[in-house]
């Protein structure tokens, strides 16, 4: 803390006889300072070398009168009047009760967001069914009609575009959330409000998308003859676990972002990378990890990692869930049998046909030893969301007086 | 004896402005900094305030006076809690609440959304916002733009809007950057009213406006900044208000004896 200087009257530093002249009005601490000080080009320019010394000299206490005892230092006299520095941090445990008071302004935000996004298409809301069902669209035309190919995998198109609706629920959540407190840079400076409000509105706001894509999922994969199974139940958890992970991923983002745009411009690439590696595609459990050759069959620690990655984790057990397919053809669903394992990874050494192989050898995968089983899945399920989510408040919140400068 | 509500302890306020270089920070190249952990090369300082110490009393009201970039604005921000402070410290009772000229609140919604989720984000329960609602939509009088989208709105009838939200909740500080510079006639007598109200709910209000007759008319002490320094400040309004004038070149204001 600085030294204050002796109190003076207001205004009986400066005369009006010092009026003519504006570029040498002298503030007190003017005078400069020893050091040679560098000129930090303030807004003022001339004449302003040499005054920017930070530590020159005390300032002059205005409009205080003689309220404050002699010798007092102000930063004392503040707190003896029960003042708080204007940009505290407050705890932990009262940042999250303010931000549980706010619940209504985060879902309000949300849903009121969500209800302007497509205020100036002319279709409305309607888009808001129609952007994923077209994202399915796109990716059934190239894999399902151009390639037509099922790359080891059962029911490929349900496993695919449910792959994509998870995987863009995580994906969208990161990228709105790395501009979000830029982007409301004019609410942050009018209004006092817990900053994490905004990145948690945001993953509100993709909550409420992920609903809509769901009910397309639900019409797509009922279309493709699955049926409606209690498995199905086991959605709720695993999405809220889900969300979870991403309101910690939003923090972060959030955080990131809000210094520079560098981060939602490198966004997209991590993301991208991350959705290959996350087996949105192909079968990270199966297809990649089983065939001999692959590279994941070769590097079996590469493989666990892949598949314990947050992403693959949570699509992986939505799959399960929805897709009987996928949850017969899952790695462990049966006892180990070598052979039937080795006849789903190298069906051409058993001479096994293309029309024997697709309609019954591509669910042998479920007979070979699974590189996470389905239970470590729940398990880092619930530890990534957990960890993600406490780190990312944490982050977040050590900076929450940081937001909205600039 | 006064209550002191803000006390600015010898504060000093430094911007740094990023991209004033060639430099465009591609993906790659932001890439490499990042890996490298080295600071952008086309950092620039501004010292925007260069130490200042001051004290503001319960039911004051002060104007802050200067030329553009003096530090006004940016000075209104330290004591919001917007910016931190490079050295010294702002010292707050309660929290203060800045109103500026630009943007809306949330843009893309609607004039009643903006109430609605504005006084939300200052923590009044749903109930209270219902029952306020009303009287925050006529201060404002922004009539039927009320359910069109903020942008929609004039400048006027965007700080209108965003004066009321803010003043709605009363609030222990308010700081008024030129947000009623754009309103017509009628709402600055309506706003000079509420204003007096909040100071009279032993509030404290900072104004910073270039119609130096609005500080006059508002304002029970006057801060005059030059670079980031305070050149005069006091009780005697009219006096500062002339000697800023004569410094910057300005007509003398023409008073009407009291």
């Amino acid at each position: 803390m600085t030294n204050r200087g002796r109190l003076s009257a207001p205004g009986e530093l400066t005369g009006p006889d010092s009026r003519s002249v504006p570029g040498e009005l002298t503030g007190p601490g003017s005078l400069g300072g020893p050091g040679g000080p560098p000129d930090n080009g303030g807004p003022a320019g001339r004449g302003s070398a040499g005054a920017a010394v930070l530590a020159a000299e005390p300032a002059e206490v205005y409009l205080a009168g003689d309220a404050i005892p002699a010798g007092e230092l102000l930063s004392d006299y503040a707190r003896r009047h029960n003042l708080e520095p204007a940009s505290a941090r407050p705890p932990v445990l009262k940042y999250l009760r303010m931000l549980w008071q706010r619940r209504q302004f985060i879902t309000g935000f949300a849903t009121a967001s969500n209800m302007a996004m497509y205020s100036e298409a002319r279709l409305g809301q309607l888009w808001q069914v129609l952007t994923p069902l077209l994202n399915a669209g796109v990716y059934f035309l190239i894999f399902g009609v151009l390639l037509g190919i099922n790359r080891g995998v059962p029911g490929y198109i349900p496993f695919l575009v449910t792959g994509i609706f998870v995987f863009n629920f995580t994906q969208r959540a990161c990228i709105t959330s790395s501009t979000v407190m830029r982007q409301n840079l004019p609410l942050i400076r009018a209004l006092p409000f817990p900053r994490g409000c905004l990145p948690l509105g945001y993953v509100v706001i993709e909550l409420q998308q992920l609903l809509l894509s769901f009910a397309v999922l639900f019409v797509i994969i009922l279309s493709y003859g699955e049926p409606i199974t209690g498995y199905w139940l086991l959605i709720f958890p695993i999405l809220a676990l889900q969300t979870l992970f991403n309101v910690g991923c939003a923090f972060i983002l959030a955080r990131w972002g809000s210094g520079f745009d560098d981060v939602s411009q490198l966004l997209p690439f991590i993301i991208r990378t991350w959705m290959y590696a996350s087996g949105v595609i192909f079968s990270i459990q199966t297809t990649l990890a089983l065939i001999p050759g692959k590279v994941l069959y070769n590097h079996p620690s590469l493989a666990y990692l892949l598949q314990v990655n947050p992403a693959a984790v949570y699509i992986t057990l939505i799959r399960n869930a929805l897709l009987t397919d996928q949850r017969t053809s899952m790695p462990g669903y049966h006892q180990y049998n070598a052979l039937r394992c080795a006849m789903y990874g190298d069906p051409a050494k058993y001479h096994i046909s293309s029309a024997v192989f697709s309609s019954k050898v591509i669910y042998f995968s479920s007979y070979c030893h699974p590189v996470v089983s389905v239970p470590a899945l729940w398990w880092y399920a619930a530890g990534w969301a957990v960890l993600t989510a406490v780190a990312g408040f944490f982050f977040f919140w050590w900076a929450e007086t940081r937001y909205g400068r600039g | 004896m006064a209550e002191p509500m803000v006390v600015v302890d010898d504060l000093h306020v430094v911007y740094r402005v990023y991209g004033s270089g060639s430099d465009k920070g591609t993906a790659a190249t932001a890439l490499l900094r990042m890996v490298k952990r080295q600071q952008r090369p086309s950092i620039r300082e501004v010292h925007a305030i260069r130490g200042m110490s001051f004290v503001a009393y319960r039911g004051d009201a002060v104007g802050v006076i200067g030329r553009n970039g003096s530090g006004k604005s940016t000075l209104l921000r330290a004591i919001a809690g917007l910016l931190p402070a490079e050295q010294g410290m702002v010292f707050t009772l309660g929290h203060a609440a800045l109103l500026g000229v630009n943007a809306a609140l949330l843009e893309n919604l609607t004039g009643e959304k903006n109430v609605i989720l504005g006084c939300l984000a200052m923590g009044m329960s749903p109930q209270t916002v219902k029952e306020r609602y009303q009287s925050i939509v006529d201060f404002s009088g922004v009539g039927d733009f009320i359910n069109l989208a903020m942008k929609t709105y004039s400048t006027g009838m965007g700080s209108r809007l965003r004066f009321a939200i803010a003043s709605a909740k009363s609030q222990d500080i308010l700081l008024v950057d030129e947000a009623l510079a754009t309103g017509d006639a009628e709402f600055r007598v309506k706003s000079h009213r509420r204003i007096d109200e909040l100071r009279a709910q032993a509030g404290t209000v900072f104004l910073v406006a270039h119609n130096l007759g609005e500080i006059e008319e508002t304002c029970n002490k006057v801060i005059w900044l030059e670079k980031g320094r305070i050149v005069q400040a006091g009780e005697n309004v009219p006096e500062i208000i002339d000697a800023y004038l004569a410094a910057t070149g300005g007509e003398p204001r023409v008073r009407e004896p009291k």
